[in-house]
């Protein structure tokens, strides 16, 4: 448990490194993942990796943990809303209306493409 | 016991412990409500968590720096969920491989659609022009969005304001309107979830169906990357 929580936050560290020392516009935890899926895929090639964290579905158990409750770690960001209410009381009602139906426009748009682009691309029609 | 309650409570609304607790307690509530009810859309943990919280604080009169001294621990974690998508995006690898031309086009055409659609319609309601910088990238994740709100010169706290709601609505509207719209292809659902609404619609889009999920975490990260740049360049052609 522990070892696995230290491998994701090593690979978040090495992550937020690079970033900072290439000074390239991506999230250092984006790198982070990029880093833990390619220690992952390297595993499957030399079973010599297979221990610690990486072996015994040790890290596999600890992030799918953390994922189960994606939602808790949304919250103290976002009670900052409070912050907001004098605004909100302003423009509240417009704002609410435009980010509603921004986001049902990008979502329609979003699944259409995705499958007319894979019917095209693969003639394949997968439904779970 | 203390002969004065009202030491004890200024002693623990100033120390992390409290605040701490009522994030976790307030999420294990509303996650069980959440679950009780079969995941229904409408008792998103998230939303109901984010008024039980404000209004507790609102009637204690604690500030939100107060609060986020505490919550702070919880919020860390964000970074390290990021990285954990690796494993859900690792087992199901081959499904992903074989999807990378859709996901790339999907991903041009809905973080567009994402942009574009707020500025046009914060523009056809008459908003302030710093209002729209501040909204036009609310559908990447709170941090990237955030960045992206300063360098524009907007409000950062706005913009995260804007983030959430947006998550919110797009968490709680993406079941029933797939379902409407009749389409099964859970890559693309969780895709689409992603673009429009970051972690709160992946974290949604896990709740649902795990490689709804996994697309969900891809079309999040790819999009952070993408608004990042196209943010910059859609508010010099649309506002001037």
């Amino acid at each position: 448990m522990i070892a696995s929580l230290s491998l994701i936050l090593l690979c978040q560290l090495v992550g937020e490194v690079a970033v900072r020392a290439l000074a390239v516009p991506v999230p250092g935890p984006v790198v982070g993942l990029v880093l833990l899926l390619l220690l992952l895929l390297a595993r499957d090639r030399y079973p010599v990796l297979a221990r610690g964290p990486l072996g015994n579905d040790g890290v596999e158990s600890a992030s799918r943990g953390m994922l189960a409750n994606l939602s808790l770690l949304f919250i103290p960001a976002g009670v900052g809303v409070v912050q907001k209410l004098d605004l909100l009381a302003e423009h509240g009602i417009a704002i609410l209306v435009i980010l509603a139906v921004s986001v049902i426009v990008t979502l329609l748009a979003t699944v259409a493409t995705f499958v007319a682009a894979s019917s095209v691309f693969s003639g394949e029609d997968e439904t779970p | 016991m203390s002969d004065n309650p009202f030491s004890l409570w200024v002693y623990l609304s100033q120390s992390p412990l409290l605040w701490l607790t009522v994030t976790l307690v307030t999420y294990a509530v509303t996650d069980a409500v959440s679950l009780k009810t079969r995941r229904h859309p409408l008792a998103n943990p998230v939303l109901h968590s984010l008024w039980i919280i404000g209004l507790f604080l609102l009637l204690t009169g604690t500030s939100y720096t107060t609060y986020f001294a505490g919550a702070q621990f919880v919020h860390f974690l964000l970074g390290p969920a990021t990285v954990a998508l690796a494993v859900p995006l690792y087992e199901n690898r081959r499904r992903v491989a074989a999807a990378v031309l859709p996901m790339l086009v999907a991903l041009a055409v809905g973080s567009l659609t994402a942009i574009v659609s707020v500025v046009l319609l914060a523009r056809a309601f008459g908003l302030p022009r710093d209002i729209i910088l501040s909204l036009a990238p609310k559908s990447v994740t709170a941090g990237v969005a955030m960045g992206i709100s300063e360098s524009l010169h907007a409000d950062p706290s706005l913009t995260a304001v804007s983030v959430i709601l947006t998550g919110i609505m797009g968490a709680i509207i993406v079941t029933p309107l797939m379902n409407f719209t009749g389409i099964a292809d859970f890559r693309g659902r969780g895709f689409a979830a992603g673009i429009a609404a970051h972690g709160i619609g992946t974290a949604r889009a896990f709740q649902v169906d795990e490689v709804a999920g996994v697309f969900a975490g891809i079309a999040m990260s790819l999009n952070a990357l993408v608004t990042s740049l196209l943010v910059p360049l859609a508010v010099t052609y649309l506002l001037r």
